[in-house]
């Protein structure tokens, strides 16, 4: 997989880390339906990183991933982790902080 | 339910991975189930993470078989704190590559979940942890803890199973602990998903001393045992308690070893009880039950023969005071390695812990005979029933080993109760029973031979009694009047003593009597001769009087004649 962030030493506002198993149709989904979000709340702030566990499984315990694919905020502090293919839209964005709850 | 399964099939046997861990291993006949998972449920606290975390262990140290710890609830470092108590270096194992442990950490305040997801990060983890060391084994602890962080029960559920399938794909030994929950094994029916071993964990408190216990609950394609077995944690880890001799199997003797009272052995047949039997002794508060049990240890010490005494009622040091001053030196034996004498108070712990306890100091000292001194204490810790399966289990064991127990009880009420309050009467080989015998207002000691398996005994009363010398058996004294003992048995030897003497007595004046008699009769029959002697010669007396009366008139008629004669001739002459 390759990495879709722009250049490394550019600081974002938001770092995301995608983790997938191999290219599962949940992985493909999660993927779009997060550049999505992204592009439509978070555009040119945000960096995300897709982990391939089939590849590095070794950086699954890292992040205490259990549950495929998980979307992992690393920044800003607090971490948080969304879990799913990320299909709903209004939880995501809570869950990553990105829109207040109403 | 015999716990070994037999070998003697060629059909292929389900292929057993050992626990190594002490006793499990016996009930399970070998070990969990090779290659499948196995479930090990119970409330918390009841050592099922400890249970596992041995398996591991002991896997990776005893068997060769690395394994993986995957931790839901503590941490590697708080994991390696609690077993290095045990003496479980985690790290240093770790470092080598034979435990792998990797901590799962569920919060569900970091976790959001929208649509579709599966575990196959947690089959990732696990398949490149098995892989890094080559595992063999591999634990979850708790895996319920998903439940608790992850809200898709559905999604959950359908993991689960898949995971376990998988494990099995893996041919890794699993084992899978649950909390027990409420109605079912599991909280979450994780029974549901393992079938193969489930392993029942309780840890029960009755009379404030608590007790663990293990059951496995199923056992698909295995026999195993059935029971509730207790089981304990302590500086070596889990000891499920030895379930030994289900089969009453053990060895016998016919070797003979004595009591060390003498009269006692001339009442079993001359030589005493069979080695590798269980004796009891009973009998009411201050019988001497405790003395008879001492000189028993003391007579096998004499014979070179280790002995461990287990006292629940005094310290050694009483017991040694006390035995000296009936002639029993057990202070030597200590000193010269021969006797070990334990004492603990029988609420000190549970029974279980108390067999454990024994068991553990047998195997280390190896001695030829054991004394628990009184089982009746032991009562206060558990019911009668568990009182006696505990004895059931430590004289199989004791026999298996070829080592000769001696109990002493404690009977509450005076007469001769059939049955003591253990109910290990029926167990035991050789029972003698001491008692206390109340008349003419005094006590004494009775001794009886109850049952002596295989030999012939004395089926007579002896009154049992303690010396400074030591303890000997008297014959009761059997009189017209019944029964006799203590002082009413020694007045009546008295009596019987003044009674010889009167006869003796009365035997030589009789003697004299015939002595004078005789005499009497002697002297009669020597005046008798006289008296023959006498008439005898009146007789010839009288006869030789006759004689010379005869011869006298003779003569003189001769002379008369001469006279005449002569006469005639001269006065013819001179006329």
């Amino acid at each position: 997989m390759a990495k879709a962030s722009k250049t490394e030493k550019k600081e974002y506002k938001w770092e995301l880390r995608l983790y997938v198993a191999g290219n599962t149709p949940k992985s493909v989904t999660a993927l779009n339906n997060l550049k999505k979000y992204c592009e439509q709340h978070l555009k040119g702030e945000y960096s995300i990183e897709v982990i391939d566990l089939l590849v590095q499984p070794q950086l699954a315990e890292g992040d205490q991933i259990l549950a495929i694919p998980t979307l992992v905020r690393k920044f800003p502090e607090p971490i948080r982790k969304i879990i799913g293919d990320l299909s709903n839209e209004e939880k995501v964005l809570v869950g990553l902080n990105i829109r207040p709850v109403k | 339910m015999p716990p070994k399964s037999k070998k003697s099939s060629t059909l292929a046997l389900l292929a057993k991975t050992p626990t190594g861990i002490t006793g499990l291993d016996e009930i399970t006949g070998g070990g969990l189930p090779a290659g499948r998972p196995s479930l090990i449920c119970g409330d918390a606290g009841c050592g099922k993470t400890l249970l596992s975390l041995e398996f591991i262990i002991r896997g990776a140290m005893e068997f060769g078989e690395p394994g993986v710890f995957v931790a839901f609830e503590e941490k590697a470092e708080e994991l390696a704190i609690n077993v290095a108590s045990l003496g479980f270096d985690l790290p240093k194992m770790q470092k080598d590559k034979l435990i792998r442990i990797d901590h799962v950490q569920i919060d569900r305040n970091e976790i959001e979940e929208t649509g579709e997801y599966d575990l196959s990060g947690l089959f990732i983890r696990l398949d490149h942890a098995i892989n890094a060391i080559g595992a063999k084994r591999v634990v979850l602890d708790t895996i319920e803890n998903l439940f608790s962080g992850l809200n898709n029960q559905g999604i959950l559920r359908a993991e689960l199973r898949r995971l376990f399938g998988w494990l099995k794909g893996k041919g890794v030994t699993a084992i899978i602990t649950g909390e027990r929950g409420d109605g079912g094994l599991t909280r979450q029916g994780l029974e549901e998903y393992v079938s193969d071993c489930v392993i029942l964990l309780d840890h029960r408190v009755t009379n404030q001393i608590s007790t663990r216990l293990l059951r496995i609950v199923k056992y698909r394609g295995s026999l195993h045992g059935t029971n509730e077995y207790p089981f304990l944690i302590d500086e070596e880890g889990i000891s499920v308690l030895p379930v030994t001799s289900l089969l009453l199997e053990s060895e016998v003797s016919s070797q003979r070893v004595s009591s060390g009272i003498p009269a006692l052995d001339k009442m079993l047949g001359g030589k005493g009880f069979f080695r590798g039997s269980s004796i009891l002794v009973s009998g009411t508060a201050g019988t001497g039950k405790t003395s008879v049990a001492a000189f028993f240890a003391n007579e096998s010490c004499l014979r070179k023969e280790k002995c461990i005494y287990f006292a629940f009622e005094e310290s050694p040091q009483q017991i040694i005071r006390n035995m000296k001053s009936i002639g029993g030196d057990l202070k030597t034996h200590i000193d010269n390695g021969l006797l070990e004498m334990h004492a603990s108070r029988p609420t000190l712990y549970g029974l279980e812990m108390h067999l454990v306890a024994i068991h553990k100091k047998i195997k280390k000292f190896k001695p030829k005979t054991v004394i628990l001194d009184p089982i009746t204490n032991l009562v206060t810790v558990g019911s009668v029933s568990e009182v006696k399966s505990m004895l059931i289990r430590l004289i199989d064991f004791l026999q298996a080993e070829q080592i000769t127990v001696l109990f002493t009880a404690l009977s509450l009420n005076t007469n001769v109760s059939e049955q003591t309050d253990e109910g290990v009467s029926s167990l035991v080989d050789a029972w003698l029973q001491v008692r206390d015998i109340e008349s003419n207002g005094e006590r004494n000691r009775g001794l009886y031979i109850m049952k002596s398996r295989g030999m012939k005994h004395s089926n007579q009363v002896r009154e049992f009694v303690i010396t400074d010398e030591g303890l000997d058996l008297v014959d009761v004294y059997l009189g017209t009047d019944g029964v006799l003992i203590g002082s009413a048995r020694e007045a009546q030897q008295l009596t019987e003593a003044t009674g010889q003497a009167l006869r003796t007595h009365a035997v030589g004046q009789k003697d004299i009597e015939i002595q004078r008699k005789r005499k009497v009769l002697e002297a009669k029959i020597a005046s008798l001769h006289e008296e023959f002697d006498s008439m005898q010669d009146l007789l010839n007396k009288s006869y030789i009087e006759e004689e010379l009366r005869k011869e006298i008139m003779e003569k003189n008629r001769e002379q008369m004649i001469k006279n005449r004669l002569s006469k005639n001739a001269d006065h013819g002459k001179s006329k």
